[in-house]
């Protein structure tokens, strides 16, 4: 699905990301932990397409395809897609136009002609159904004055739509009450499958209960400094990082 | 410097006094007085403060030198009727009977210029008076055979009357359309006036209208300027209103090469209402200049102004709004704001408010706003796969869509919508 070798990237000459390797198989699901500021959304936003991020180093393949040259807009076009762990609000612009746009665009990149609107709305039911969003939302400017966890389901809601083959969680569980997170991960696990993967970027093991990674990555300094199964999970909730940095501090410094 | 703007002036008057038609419906008094005015104070240069980024003198210097008034004749417009809506035509500043609809609706009176009675003849001029600016005067002195429209007094049209200005000619020309729109004591109307110039070769096409809105009368108006890269105009709006009466305004400018407008409202007696919302794209070396003026002369009453801009590549957009509150004018609350988008480093957006106020028991407030399109949102929308060019449509349209949703014609809100986009 997606392979990245020594990743390096930086924002003006501040080094971020300091040589990320990670290979991910379709049907995997797999789990990004660190502390604050490690690193994580810069991974997620270099693999996006963002240009404030410069990369400096390292290749990132996916689908066998050099993602790195390719815009922001056509790497989501291959199936790329980005849970935001801060969404963005866009006055003016409905949630529909938005997705219908965006449906079509990715649509018409694959040749495909665009969806018969009676399909779309079909399509935005379901969707809308199986992450429990609140019709009232779709139809309202995307994320105008959306709650935290509104906007986070509203990203669920998206990524339903799109369905993407590979999705980025960016802390999709941050500021979620519990019945929310069983719904976001309940969307999750529904769109699984062997064709697709999943990137979940977390602090917190109680959504891995929900959604089980296969493996799980601790992020620190910019590098994977440890990789396992859930079991690292569990236990870095119950040490913490302590261990993690004192043994990585001087190693990546 | 003062010899050098007569000249102008005067080389205009040179080159189309001898094709202009006789203006026998204002009186000589005027018509003097407009021709003086002209010759001493010249085309506003921007050494003009009203004309400060508009400079029509250095315009009628290098783009019309060779006036030569070979006006086209129009034989058809349907293209650009609305379905719903009554016609009116003028072509090249003079109403058109043939092209426009017949008009059988009760309380709608329209007369040509040509046969005004008296009282109508002594209506045209006094909200446009010839000495207060040279493309009044201007339009005075050469002015087009318009015409009179009059909804009578308790008459609420049902249809939106639609006054179609097309400008067309074979050479370099000026034309001067002119109206007068008379709201009656609690009538109402809903009319749209639409700009468009077709021919092959540049016009200067100074418009003026004098609107008067009696007691409890109601005009929703719409200006739509579409004239295209031939088109340069002067577009002059003089209105009044009276006790409880209601004016609406929503100018919408799509291109041009120039475009001046001049809206002046006088709210001339209590509790009566303005709104002015005005929304523009401009983009190549085009001009845009949105100058309005809202004289509140007396108490209670309220104005409200509201003008987007999207100004790209090496143009230019202007918004000047004056708000003149006079010592009789208690309570009055006037607003006024002004948000525009740079969509190039080399675009140039001009805001001036202009607040004057006699009275001391107002509310009057005014703010500006001037940004770029939000890359953090553009870029949201890329991560979902939607593309530069539709990201900027999207994000255009929502900042449009305040403006654009002050259209109640619907026919007439598509058909914006849909040039609006193209034109981003
Ligand atoms: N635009 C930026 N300008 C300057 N520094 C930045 C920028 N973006 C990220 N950084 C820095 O890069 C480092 C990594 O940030 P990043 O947001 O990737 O961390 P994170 O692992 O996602 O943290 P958190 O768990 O708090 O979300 C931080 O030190 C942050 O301050
Ligand atoms: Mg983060």
């Amino acid at each position: 699905m997606i392979t990245i070798k020594n990743l390096h990237a930086s924002i003006g000459d501040k080094e971020i990301l300091r040589g990320i390797d990670l290979e991910i198989k379709a049907g995997e699901i797999h789990a990004i932990m660190g502390p604050n500021g490690s690193g994580k959304s810069t991974l997620a936003s270099v693999l996006a397409g963002r240009e404030d991020y410069e990369v400096t180093q390292g290749e990132v393949i996916f689908n066998g395809k050099n993602i790195l040259e390719m815009s922001p807009e056509d790497r989501a076009r291959e199936g790329l897609f980005l849970a935001f762990q801060y969404p963005v609000e866009i006055p003016g612009v409905s949630n529909i136009n938005f997705l219908k746009t965006a449906l079509n665009e990715i649509r018409a990149y694959h040749g495909q002609e665009e969806m018969p609107a009676k399909d779309f709305l079909a399509l935005v039911k379901e969707k809308q159904k199986l992450v429990e969003l609140d019709g009232k939302l779709a139809n309202r400017s995307v994320n105008e004055g959306f709650s935290g966890g509104e906007k986070k389901r509203n990203e669920v809601f998206q990524m339903a739509m799109l369905n993407p083959k590979l999705a980025v969680l960016d802390e999709t569980d941050s500021g979620l009450d519990i019945d929310a997170l069983r719904i976001v991960a309940t969307g999750v696990n529904a769109l699984k499958s062997k064709e697709n993967a999943f990137i979940v970027i977390t602090h917190y093991q109680r959504l891995l209960d929900y959604i089980v990674p296969d493996f799980v990555h601790i992020l620190y300094n910019g590098k994977i400094v440890k990789s396992g199964t859930k079991e690292l999970a569990l236990e870095l909730e119950a040490k913490g990082y302590d261990e993690v940095k004192k043994q990585f501090e001087n190693v990546t410094k | 410097m003062l010899a050098e703007k007569t000249n102008t002036a005067q080389l205009i008057i040179d080159k189309i006094s001898a094709t202009a038609g006789k203006v026998d419906f204002i009186d000589n008094d005027k018509l003097s007085k407009a021709l003086m005015y002209l010759e001493n104070k010249g085309i506003p240069s921007n050494k003009h403060e009203d004309y400060k980024y508009c400079n029509t003198d250095a315009v009628f210097k290098k783009e019309f030198k060779n006036i030569e008034q070979k006006l086209n004749t129009i034989s058809d417009v349907k293209n650009y009727k609305l379905k719903d809506a009554l016609t009116i035509v003028v072509v090249n500043g003079n109403y058109s009977e043939s092209l426009s609809d017949k008009i059988i609706l009760k309380g709608l009176h329209l007369t040509s210029f040509s046969s005004l009675d008296k009282e109508q003849k002594q209506k045209i001029g006094t909200l446009a008076n010839v000495e207060t600016d040279a493309f009044i005067a201007l339009n005075t002195a050469f002015s087009g055979a318009g015409f009179y429209l009059k909804i009578a007094d308790n008459e609420q049209l049902q249809i939106p009357i639609h006054i179609l200005y097309v400008s067309s000619a074979g050479s370099e020309a000026l034309v001067n359309p002119r109206n007068v729109i008379e709201i009656g004591k609690n009538a109402e109307a809903t009319i749209i006036e639409e700009q468009i110039c077709i021919g092959t070769e540049k016009v200067f096409t100074n418009f003026l209208s004098e609107k008067f809105v009696a007691e409890n009368g109601k005009l929703k108006s719409y200006t739509f300027q579409n004239e295209g890269k031939n088109g340069f105009s002067v577009n002059t709006n003089q209105v009044s209103i009276e006790r409880y009466a209601k004016y609406d305004n929503t100018t919408i400018t799509l291109s041009g090469s120039l475009v001046r407008n001049n809206h002046n409202v006088v709210l001339a007696a209590q509790n009566c209402e303005a709104h002015l919302n005005g929304l523009f794209t401009t983009k190549d070396n085009q001009l845009v200049d949105n100058h309005t003026l809202m004289d509140h002369q007396m108490p209670n009453c309220e104005s409200n102004e509201l003008y987007k801009g999207i100004i790209n590549d090496k143009s230019t957009g202007v918004f000047n709004g004056k708000i003149f509150v006079r010592k009789d004018a208690q309570k009055t609350n006037a607003y006024q704001s002004s948000k525009n988008i740079l969509l190039s480093d080399d675009a140039t957006i001009n805001t001036k408010p202009q607040l004057e106020i006699y009275a001391d028991d107002v509310k009057c407030s005014h703010g500006t706003s001037t940004g770029k399109i939000d890359e953090v949102a553009v870029f949201y929308l890329n991560a979902r796969g939607i593309g530069r060019e539709s990201a900027n449509k999207l994000l255009l349209n929502a900042f449009a869509q305040e403006v654009i949703d002050k259209i109640e014609v619907d026919e007439l809100k598509e058909k914006i919508l849909t040039l609006f986009e193209n034109e981003l």
